[in-house]
């Protein structure tokens, strides 16, 4: 009896993957939305509905967005063999930098001193990083030390701009960026664009195919994955416009900074699967000898990808201090052990040359969500801490499991 | 017959070591030169220098009797010199595709990889070397170590290299397999490409090439035709460094007395 049982559930497994294979679907991505799906419903039970309410899920998504906004550039830096300890350092800087420009450089409140500031920001984040990726790819001098120099220098040198006062407030305009919402109608027309998108390339790649005489998945199964897309759009506008205004039936729709990581998401799987950059990042964290083999600059390479970094560290310090409404100098403290936490979580591999955009995402969406749920439940910080990196560690006890299972 | 390359007086040090030193060797189109040693005799040292993977310390190479600079593999692969790496050099973690036009992707006209393209192109090549693949959508580490082999090879084909160097090719082929890289090496050599092979096994290089030359510690010791010579002459040459006509290459006896 045991052993059919056995035989059964093995079969079923090989199944299931040949199954995954014949439509093409990435097994551990589904996996891990199915864990999130757990977690949700989880929480939801033990918090007595209080987890999956529209303005709880709205906090969430606010939570999230910029470990996972950061947690797409570092899947690039991991899977090209480096590592970022500097973001949360670095972005604590950039805050700072920011708000000193609105408060001392730029006229306070004028026109343009909102998209000013960020610029400088994102600039100087840019450069930030691509000093640490210069320091790294010509000198040769490790990552992990040359962030490490960062985490400790970056707040420092913010310390220095204010001599350690918080600059606060900030910019109105700017703190949109930070606790605004686009509203109901606009949110439904970001989903609808999104989907439209999606349409437009999947019938693109899959004409393309055609073309060339390739086998294509069936259309019934194209079909469904981009009605499941679809509902899940909807679901997501659906919730964000669900959590009305204080006294007033009028939906707040999808958070600034949610929006602007939904942005950057899209970018960055633009850049990790469509570009030379992105395979190259891939090839060089898979084989560096067979990049260098192959002509490629990989010193350009590495510092193009910690440019990456610093500029999306610039956006997330734009969200974290327009979100205070203020720019503290202990803003993102640890937040780099959250970022790479996530990326790991979504599967990225510390060896180099495995990981992938949403993998990222939605392993920083499980962390939020457990911080998030255990908060409701009324958890403290010492024991969240404690399985959070229960949970670290399990996650990528798993994908080792997975990873030989595979071969 | 003009020689498409010629290599002077070739120079390399690691450190201490004399890994090439003072080697020369000459390519004809639609010839295939067998180059061998011992292990650590400098032969993937040297045609590296060739394919642009390491820089020479001294000497000279020509291309169409021209003087050519080739200082990143780039600069030989704009010369029409593909390079198939003993260690294969292939990113374990992409696709066959992916390996196949590293470094020298097709892009879309706005810029974004045309996968589809070098899929298929991907198809055409592998079809030439391995009918029965198929694992195109599986990142290299999943093939064997023939079908690696493959991939490294489709990877020198697809850009019609005028100048083939193979170091190793067939070292982790099965005998069917190997069969297929001498009709393609001999296919390669009708179509007036220059190839330099890097083999230990005797009878494979007997077979194959037009030229034989052969390397001890670094240094060059005979290079003839392969009709004037046969297997325990080049293995002589390959073990003590002794010559068909008895003498000794340059500082290989100093070198046992030592
Ligand atoms: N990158 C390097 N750094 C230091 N020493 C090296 C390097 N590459 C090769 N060597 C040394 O140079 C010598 C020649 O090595 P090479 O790889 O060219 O030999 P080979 O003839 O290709 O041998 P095999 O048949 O084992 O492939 C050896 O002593 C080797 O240890
Ligand atoms: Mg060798």
């Amino acid at each position: 009896m045991e052993h059919s049982g056995k035989a059964d559930r093995k079969s079923f497994g090989a199944r299931y993957q040949a199954l995954a294979n014949t439509l093409q679907l990435d097994t551990r991505l589904i996996a891990m939305l199915g864990a999130v799906i757990c977690i949700w419903l989880f929480f939801d039970v033990f918090s007595g509905g209080l987890f999956l309410s529209p303005r709880n899920l709205w906090n969430l998504s606010v939570q999230t967005s910029v470990t996972a906004l950061l947690a797409t550039g570092m899947v690039l830096i991991i899977v090209s063999r480096n590592i970022d300890l500097s973001v949360g350092s670095l972005l604590a800087f950039l805050g700072i930098l920011g708000g000193f420009a609105q408060t001392e450089l730029l006229p306070l409140e004028g026109t343009h001193t909102w998209w000013l500031s960020i610029l400088l920001m994102v600039i100087v984040g840019c450069l930030a990083g691509a000093l640490q990726g210069w320091l790294i790819a010509a000198f040769t001098i490790p990552a992990f030390v040359v962030t490490l120099g960062g985490l400790m220098f970056w707040r420092g040198a913010g310390w220095l701009f204010t001599q350690g006062r918080t600059v606060t407030p900030l910019d109105t305009t700017y703190s949109d960026y930070g606790s605004g919402f686009i509203g109901e109608t606009y949110s439904w027309i970001v989903g609808v664009v999104g989907f439209v998108c999606l349409v437009a390339i999947s019938f693109w790649k899959r004409r393309r195919r055609m073309s060339l005489d390739f086998e294509v998945k069936p259309i019934a199964v194209e079909v469904a994955i981009l009605a499941i897309s679809a509902v899940l759009i909807a679901a997501f506008v659906w919730t964000m416009n669900s959590y009305d205004l204080p006294r007033s039936e009028i939906g707040r729709g999808i958070p600034a900074p949610v929006l602007i990581t939904i942005i950057v998401v899209c970018v960055m799987i633009y850049i990790a699967n469509m570009t030379r950059f992105g395979r190259y990042i891939y090839g060089f964290g898979g084989n560096p000898e067979a990049a260098e083999l192959s002509g490629i600059n990989t010193r350009h390479v590495v510092i193009l990808s910690f440019m990456l970094i610093g500029g999306l560290t610039a956006i997330g310090a734009v969200i974290s201090t327009a979100r205070l409404n203020a720019a503290p100098l202990s803003i993102g403290q640890l937040l780099e052990l959250q970022v790479i936490a996530a990326a790991v979580i979504g599967g990225t591999s510390l060896s180099g040359g495995i990981g992938t955009i949403l993998g990222a995402l939605i392993g920083a969406v499980l962390m939020q969500s457990l911080q998030n749920g255990m908060v409701l439940l009324g958890v403290q910080s010492a024991p969240q801490q404690m399985i959070m990196a229960g949970v670290l560690i399990f996650a990528v006890w798993f994908d080792v499991i997975y990873q030989k299972r595979r071969r | 017959m003009e020689p498409i390359v010629e290599m002077k007086n070739v120079y390399k040090r690691f450190g201490g070591i004399h890994a090439v030193d003072d080697m020369s060797l000459d390519m004809y189109p639609g010839e295939v030169v067998g180059l061998l040693g011992h292990n650590g005799a400098g032969k993937s040292t040297f045609i590296k220098m060739l394919s642009g993977a390491y820089s020479m310390d001294a000497g000279e190479i020509f291309v169409d009797r021209k003087p050519a600079q080739i200082s990143n593999p780039i600069d030989a692969k704009d010369l029409g010199i593909e390079t198939i790496y003993q260690t294969l050099a292939l990113a374990d973690n992409l696709d066959t595709a992916a390996n196949i036009f590293f470094g020298r992707e097709i892009l879309t006209p706005w810029r974004a990889l045309d996968e589809a393209a070098m899929e298929h192109a991907a198809i055409q090549v592998m079809r030439r070397l391995n009918p029965a693949f198929s694992k195109f959508h599986d990142p290299v580490r999943n093939l064997s170590g023939g079908q690696r082999q493959s991939v490294a090879i489709a990877r020198a084909l697809q850009f019609n290299a005028r100048i083939i160097i193979m170091d190793e090719p067939t070292a982790a082929l099965g005998p069917q397999e190997t069969q297929m890289v001498a009709d393609l090496i001999r296919a390669l050599k009708r179509e007036g490409i220059a190839l330099v092979m890097i083999s230990h096994d005797l009878h494979d290089v007997f077979d194959l090439s037009d030229r034989i030359s052969v390397m001890k510690n670094g240094r060059h010791v005979w290079t003839g035709s392969t009709e004037e010579t046969d297997k325990d002459e080049v293995l002589q040459m390959i073990i003590l460094g002794k010559r068909p006509d008895g003498s000794y290459a340059p500082g290989i006896l100093a070198d046992e007395n030592a």
